[in-house]
């Protein structure tokens, strides 16, 4: 399998007018591996939602190659999800079937085998009957990442897989993600840790609301681009003018 | 006073009761699951707010059909209860008020427009039925109307079952595998709307809400899977409304006021007895070894 290509189209993404995202343009490769870092606020989280179809964009566009955007797996943060709700871990899994059993299809015996070798791949085997709500921070994390391998995804986005997770599961978490990588899978992940970005993930984008860097892990995360993004992502003007392309300018 | 004479005999003898019973019944069937899910999308005071909203519609149908006519004021609630959750879904995603502030503001209006509608064209004792219900005056063709509703809310609630439950606990996955979130909400709205106008009669709009909510509370206290917790729910509003009419029959209380605090005596005993109610924490339970 190789996932296939994710265009950025001169992108913009705007709270209020004021941009989260602001005029990036790029593409992550067929089958990629990349971290998506930056300070908070830089606006990370609000690309993977314009990813994913959650925010419209207020300039340019997300283009896809061959890939109809349902089929992206994602994994959102910790937070966006209601924890305390009485559904067990078996059926958080088997959500990750979606695609083929729709809003109203049934599951077949083959599924719920499938959803219960995800379990086990992510060391929670016997763990199908209790209550999500029951679970840790980072055995609930793990669940999350069976949905995916179910989902069967060629493009997966994570946002903030590793946080409150502690170093055990997100060793095993970083294997699997290592194993999508392996398989051609398109894989993002926003992530904070800059020795885990510099250690996992090949490509990185840095973000402080526009591009700072985009490319091999090891020059995107040079000194001076992380010096920059952090000079970046503290500017925030309140009564700045309305942005106007270069290209309007010129014309 | 025999058992018999105490739970048979006011069925058996009175027609009005078989018919308020067989109400009872329905309503809980439909309103139990209802109600459970509304709880856990943390919408329980909507629910309250919009049992207020049909007012203004149940009140102009009250007036247009001279008296109770659950087919009028339905029909008037039906679109006074889905204009307030339309304009308070357009207010929530168009300005700062978040979803249960717009349904504060609109349900205010309607009950104070209901009211001065009730009370300007009818008399007080119109205003009374309205507002508390009369549970004991329901006929033959409103039993058919509350039978339907009940009907059409357990088939559309299987029907939307799965993407009701994950737009509530993750709407981001939903809308990620291209779910239609907001159709299955506006559909829950509409089921909503649909049997608070079926408990309308029997309740009244100040205590529609009484059949899905506490039951769906007790239901919550005492089991912790989604299926159980409609099944428990039901069962309490089944309880309430039969224990709720046996004590009206022989104490002379009103009918509906007294189902609800019978599901409200539910609700504070399982406060108490609860697994994990106030006795549970008189007594420590035994751990396991691993």
């Amino acid at each position: 399998m190789t996932g296939p290509a994710i265009r950025l189209d001169d992108l913009t993404v705007a709270y209020g007018g004021h941009p989260a995202v602001h005029h990036l343009s790029g593409s992550f490769r067929p089958g990629s591996l990349t971290a998506i870092a930056g300070a908070n606020g830089a606006g990370k989280s609000t690309l993977v939602k314009a990813i994913v179809g959650d925010l419209r964009p207020a300039g340019g566009a997300v283009l896809f190659d061959d890939l109809d955007r349902s089929a992206i797996g994602y994994l959102p943060q910790a937070a966006e999800i209601e924890r305390r709700f009485p559904i067990d871990v078996l059926d958080t899994v088997l959500l990750g079937a979606w695609r083929r059993c729709g809003a109203f299809g049934g599951v077949s015996r083959a599924l719920r085998a499938a959803a219960e070798r995800a379990l086990a791949a992510v060391r929670l085997d016997g763990f199908g009957k209790r209550p999500i709500g029951d679970l840790s921070a980072g055995q609930f994390q793990r669940v999350l990442f069976a949905r995916l391998m179910l989902q069967d995804a060629p493009v997966i986005l994570l946002d903030e897989p590793f946080t409150a997770v502690d170093a055990r599961t997100t060793a095993d978490l970083l294997a699997i993600v290592a194993r999508w990588h392996a398989e051609g899978r398109t894989v993002i992940a926003v992530l904070h840790d800059h020795g885990q970005i510099r250690r996992h993930f090949p490509e990185t984008l840095l973000l402080a609301r526009q591009c700072v860097a985009w490319g091999a892990t090891g020059e995107a995360m040079s000194p001076a681009n992380l010096d920059r993004a952090n000079a970046l992502a503290e500017r925030w003007l309140e009564d700045a003018p309305v942005c106007r392309p270069a290209v309007e300018d010129a014309a | 006073m025999s058992l018999y004479d105490l739970l048979i005999v006011p069925f058996s003898d009175y027609g009005f009761m078989r018919r308020a019973l067989v109400a009872c019944l329905l309503l809980g069937v439909g309103s139990g699951p209802i109600g459970v899910l509304l709880m856990l999308r943390r919408m329980s005071l909507v629910g309250d707010a919009m049992s207020h909203a049909v007012l203004p519609g149940a009140a102009i149908g009250f007036l247009a059909a001279g008296g109770y006519s659950l087919f009028a004021m339905g029909a008037g609630g039906l679109v006074a209860g889905l204009t307030v959750s339309l304009l308070s879904g357009l207010v929530t995603r168009t300005t700062v008020l978040r979803e249960d502030a717009s349904f504060a503001a609109f349900y205010l209006a309607s009950l104070a427009l209901g009211v001065l509608i009730v009370s300007a064209a009818g008399s007080s004792r119109d205003l009374l039925h309205v507002l508390f219900g009369s549970i004991l005056a329901i006929d033959a063709a409103s039993l058919e109307l509350i039978a339907l509703i009940t009907s059409l809310s357990l088939a559309t609630l299987a029907f939307i079952y799965r993407p009701l439950v994950v737009e509530c606990f993750d709407p981001g996955f939903l809308r990620s595998v291209g779910g239609r979130g907001g159709l299955y909400h506006f559909l829950f709205l509409l089921l909503i709307v649909l049997n608070l106008i079926a408990a309308f009669q029997a309740l009244g709009t100040l205590m529609a809400v009484g059949m899905m909510m506490l039951p769906a509370a007790v239901a919550q206290l005492w089991t912790r899977t989604l299926p159980a917790m409609m099944a428990v729910s039901v069962l309490t509003a089944v309880v309430s409304g039969f224990v709720g009419l046996i004590a009206s029959y022989h104490l002379g209380f009103a009918s509906g006021p007294t189902i609800v605090l019978v599901a409200a005596l539910i609700y504070v005993g399982s406060l108490i007895a609860g697994p994990t109610g106030a006795l549970s924490r008189l007594f420590r339970r035994p751990h396991l070894a691993g």
